[in-house]
């Protein structure tokens, strides 16, 4: 690592504060990307502020027809919750499917979304669920949030404070891990709710996470495995790499889309 | 009391004595290990595969906080070193010894892989040392590079060499040419395939660290360093590389987290350090952080094949001739040069009686990092391709695997094969017919269409392997090119109060040593199991030895044991008539009483101990004070652990993910010291199997020679959940060359395994071969172009 000023403030407002006078700052939530990419000597922050320790980020309430997550909440937590297992549970599962439980006990819901890793899971759930997110300066549409690879609509100084989760009727997560990483490979989120049906996919696409038009209209007429199974996902923009061809991840898409409608029931 | 009553002897399941330290955490590793005033190194590695350095300016980084000094490969050359060696020389069939080109511990004006060494900083921390690292200013004039295996012999590919034209390193062949053509001649049926073996990276779970120290006052050297081998490498350190004289230079291995070869090598960093050591007059230590093992540790495998088998109208097999590219790497590694040659081509023959065989193998470098011994070394490259052109050829002729396998095993021992080796037991269709009643082969079709029925593909995979371990006789490898003997050593201790200490020259790294060696002493000499002391892993304290690799600890180092035991147990005898005024030959030496025949006369062995030590009344001249003895134990040939391992995955079509849903093995180790130690050793070599298989694959771009898979993002390491549970089962046909009739069991998984697997692949996939990893994205991609067999029965 390169040296770096590291802040650790109580609360949201001397957090912005800490941003707003630093050069260069990085913020730190759970660190599982920022950490090795530090280690790595692959940024040089001046400061880094650690929103770890912001109580009044770390929360999970359901209200209503949704579950509010706080920023600086932790996979393990959203995983474990009752509520989010009550109202959510492909929500929960999904929490419980990153990584490894290392990484599930120090990730953060902000901090997965906030860096938009294209192989992230938490952005296949937000824009799968119509998810709104709340940061310190507005609330963002998930449709609006994820704007490309390792980039999002965040302006700079600006921090995810939570994020809101309509409760779907159905919904599920099938991810195809890759084998070395077990980041997802194609990772896709269905629902059905009170916005309709979406289909949101992680993993395959080159810019981040997508939604499938042609999926989500054929699920709304008939929401059945059946319905995708023969929805061929064009290879154009997807990855390709050592670990599988564009026209693979397609595929795949449409395999794990199927899965996950009959998992979704 | 007998080894069954007592439960720490010969066949027992004792728990390894040696894991309470590693679990508790108080194991001592290198990277444990810290000295007053001691310094770090960080080595300034090559981005470019290939590059002339055209200038290094370490004027700013020297000025750069903490640095205490920066070494080069200028400082190196005008200091006197000598390179890196292989120590084993390979001659091309012209005659002609292999083409070395030299090999630096600092790179002096051409850097030659990704990771190849340019600069050593030494400073207070390893931080100020890295942030000085990026301060030296090396002005590269960047050259094309040959990192393609399949390309790098062509006219046009850049040279890795000038010594080596078309960056062929030796030509070498083996077997009988004029034979082998005569059969393929006449022969009813040839069978053909090419196959690649994939780069493996080895991902010992401890990386490679060095800590190097000079003592001023004595001018003695002093290395800790994770070795496989200790006393050789303070022998290349001293006699070839000139660090110091060999009694000047200590090397202490102490414990060391898995090697499976890599660490048999002599390395840059480590000679940099313990070289660099005087000169700063300070200790200096280095780990290798998991980046630097992935560029920088010695890969294993990477071979291009063809071959093809003769057989006659009965499937009979007639001759077998091979053609191989294997990849050296940019250097040559100390034992690089015998791995596809001595290790590879003697193998070929596997359990089969094939009256020919030709091998050719082209020994080739090319800008990648340097290729060695991993973890069966040669002997898995030879079975992949045995087995794989076997199974080819049972799905060709029509005649089931198991059966055609009968049809050509080795029935009689000693068998001569025609590349070498001279096998000197086995029993291979018991393994073969126990392994296929563990996997109820019979019951494979049912499960197959019941597969079927659920949308998968279902297949099932043999290899009948045979390996050449307990290496090795000191005269046969020096006949092929060895520059060391590889008997083994031993010293055994009896101190007065009766307890055992045990000089080993084998090195555990995992093994186990510690407990398997101490049940041979209580076994022998009828003491507890805790009174037994295994030392190991230091030239001050361990006689000259050769270390562990090729799964000679069992049948060469614990064979050097049974001499000493045997001359310890001839000496207390001798003691023992002295005091109970007997003759020597009535001595009884048993449960570690010594007693007269005969006669109610007897003496404990902790009293014959102390009179050994208190020597009183000692006939003068007949009987010397102490109970101590040392034995060096060359074996007269190799052994051949061999077995059948079988191996039952199910495909999904959709996914492309095969999962091992069975896997069997069945072995012939000989005597087995410790079931629960070998066992382990037989699941860490299949899991390893399953990575070459399955997952892993160290990967360089083509073109510009950048290592593809650098890291655990795109290496992918096998994980618990991606095994099965292993069915095990052993056969035993008793080594007859060693005193225990141990033929070693640390490669057998690894040598296995992988054409099981890929047997199995092939055979759901109705397909004739698919590469090495298996991966989802290769195995979908084959069923798309395949008209597949399998998923239209």
């Amino acid at each position: 690592m390169y040296q770096f000023n590291y802040e650790r403030p109580k609360t949201l407002a001397d957090a912005e504060a800490l941003l707003g006078k630093a050069d260069d700052p990085k913020i730190l939530a759970g660190g599982q990307t920022l950490i090795p990419t530090l280690k790595q000597r692959l940024a040089m922050p001046s400061d880094v502020i650690d929103i770890g320790g912001i109580g009044e980020l770390d929360f999970i309430r359901a209200e209503g027809d949704a579950v509010m997550i706080g920023a600086a909440t932790r996979h393990a937590t959203v995983a474990q919750s009752a509520d989010v297992k009550k109202h959510n549970p492909a929500l929960a599962a999904l929490a419980g499917s990153i990584g490894d439980p290392a990484v599930r006990h120090m990730g953060t819901l902000g901090g997965s979304i906030a860096n938009n890793d294209p192989a992230a899971d938490y952005p296949a759930a937000c824009l799968g669920l119509d998810a709104k997110i709340h940061t310190t300066r507005r609330l963002i549409e998930a449709d609006e949030f994820f704007k490309g690879m390792f980039e999002t609509a965040l302006q700079d100084g600006e921090i995810v404070k939570e994020v809101t989760f309509p409760h779907p009727e159905k919904a599920a997560y099938m991810k195809f891990p890759n084998p070395a990483s077990r980041y997802a490979m194609v990772g896709v989120f269905v629902s059905r709710g009170p916005w309709g049906v979406r289909v949101a996919v992680t993993g395959a696409g080159q810019n981040g996470v997508f939604r499938i038009a042609e999926m989500e209209e054929a699920l709304a007429k008939n929401w059945s495995p059946d319905a995708v199974a023969n929805i061929k996902v064009p290879a154009t923009g997807l990855n390709s790499d050592l670990h599988g061809t564009a026209e693979y991840r397609a595929h795949l898409v449409t395999v794990m889309a199927k899965r996950a409608v009959a998992a979704a029931g | 009391m007998s080894d069954a009553a007592s439960g720490e002897g010969i066949g027992q399941p004792v728990r390894r004595k040696e894991d309470f330290r590693f679990i508790t955490g108080n194991g001592h590793y290198t990277d444990d290990i810290n000295r007053p005033r001691q310094t770090w190194a960080y080595f300034l590695r090559s981005p470019h595969a290939h590059a002339r350095i055209k200038s290094i300016d370490t004027s700013a980084a020297e000025a750069a906080p903490g640095v205490v000094a920066i070494f080069t490969g200028r400082h190196v050359a005008d200091d006197g070193l000598g390179g890196l060696i292989c120590g084993w020389t390979v001659t091309s069939k012209d005659g002609t010894p292999m083409k070395v080109g030299p090999h630096p511990i600092l790179a002096l004006d051409t850097v030659r892989y990704v990771g190849d060494h340019v600069a050593m900083v030494v400073a207070e921390t390893l931080a100020d040392a890295r942030a000085a690292a990026e301060m030296i200013d090396v002005d590269y004039d960047a050259l094309p590079a040959a990192a393609s295996l399949s390309a790098c012999q062509n006219a046009a590919a850049p040279q890795v060499h000038p010594e080596a034209p078309r960056n062929t390193c030796f030509e070498w062949e083996l077997g009988n040419k004029a034979e082998t053509e005569a059969a393929f001649a006449k022969a009813g049926r040839i069978v053909k395939l090419d196959l690649k073996n994939n780069r493996l990276i080895p991902n010992a779970m401890e990386p490679r660290a060095a800590l190097g120290e000079f003592d001023k006052g004595t001018g003695i050297y002093t290395l800790h360093t994770t070795s496989q081998n200790p006393h050789v490498a303070r022998l290349v350190l001293s006699a070839f590389v000139g660090v110091a004289p060999e009694h000047k230079l200590r090397v202490i291995a102490p414990d060391v987290g898995g090697g499976f070869g890599s660490k048999i090598f002599i390395y840059a960093e480590e000679t940099a350090c313990v070289w660099a050591a005087a000169k700063v007059g300070r200790p200096i230590k280095w780990t290798a952080d998991r980046s630097e093992a992935f560029l920088s540790d010695a890969h294993g495998r990477d071979h291009l094949s063809h071959a093809e088998l003769a057989l006659d109208k009965d499937g009979k097999f007639l001759a077998l001739r091979v053609k191989t590219v294997a990849n050296l790497g940019a250097y040559l590694s100390t034992f690089s040069a015998s791995v596809p040659t001595y290790l590879y081509g003697t193998l070929l023959s596997g359990q089969y009686d094939i009256p020919a065989v030709y091998v050719e193998v082209d020994g080739v470098y090319t800008h990648t990092a340097p290729v060695d011994a991993y973890r069966g070394a040669g002997r898995p490259e030879a079975t992949y391709l045995v087995e794989r052109i076997v199974e080819t050829a049972a799905r060709e002729t029509g005649i089931d695997p198991a059966e055609l396998r009968r049809r050509n095993y080795i029935r009689t021992f000693p068998h001569q094969t025609p590349v070498i080796m001279n096998y000197d037991t086995g029993d291979y269709e018991a393994s073969l017919a126990a392994a296929m009643e563990a996997i109820d082969y019979k019951g494979f079709p049912a499960r197959k269409s019941e597969a079927a029925k659920r949308g998968k593909l279902r297949g099932i995979g043999f290899s009948s392997y045979i390996e050449a371990c307990g290496i090795a006789p000191s005269a046969a490898v020096g006949s092929l090119g060895a520059g060391v003997g590889l008997w083994e050593s031993a010293e055994v201790r009896v101190n007065p109060t009766g307890n055992v200490e045990v000089l080993t020259g084998s090195h555990s790294h995992g093994q186990g040593h510690e407990t398997t060696f101490a049940q041979l002493v209580a076994s022998r000499l009828g003491v507890p199991l805790a009174n037994v002391e295994i030392v190991h892993g230091d030239t001050d304290k361990v006689q000259f030895g050769m270390g562990t690799y090729g799964s000679r600890s069992g049948a060469v180092g614990m064979s050097a044991i049974v001499k000493a035991l045997d001359k310890i147990e001839a000496k207390a005898k001798k003691i023992a008539a002295h005091l109970m005024e007997a003759a020597v030959e009535d001595i009884v030496f048993e449960n570690g009483t010594f007693t007269v025949q005969g006669t109610d006369k007897s003496l404990a062995w902790a009293e014959l101990s102390l009179a050994a030590y208190t020597a009183h009344g000692f006939p003068s001249g007949e009987i010397e004070p102490g109970l101590k003895e040392g034995a060096f134990y060359d074996p007269v040939n190799f052994t051949f652990p061999s077995g059948c391992h079988i191996c039952e995955v199910e495909i999904d079509p959709d996914t492309g993910v095969t999962k091992i849903e069975k896997f069997v093995a069945v072995d012939d180790f000989g005597t087995v010291i410790n079931p629960m130690i070998v066992e382990g050793q037989v699941h860490g070599g299949i899991a390893q199997g399953v990575g070459q298989a399955l997952l892993e694959h160290g990967i360089y771009d083509a073109e510009s020679g950048q290592l593809i898979t650098g890291s655990y993002m795109d290496y992918c390491m096998p994980r618990a959940d991606d095994l099965p549970s292993f069915d095990l089962g052993f056969t035993t046909t008793i080594c007859p060359s060693n005193p225990l009739g141990m033929k070693g069991c640390g490669e057998a998984g690894a040598i296995a395994s992988p054409p099981a697997i890929i047997n199995a692949v092939t055979d759901a996939l109705g397909i004739r071969d698919i590469e090495m990893p298996a991966t989802p994205a290769r195995v979908w991609t084959a069923l798309q172009s395949a008209t597949p067999r399998a998923a239209a029965e």
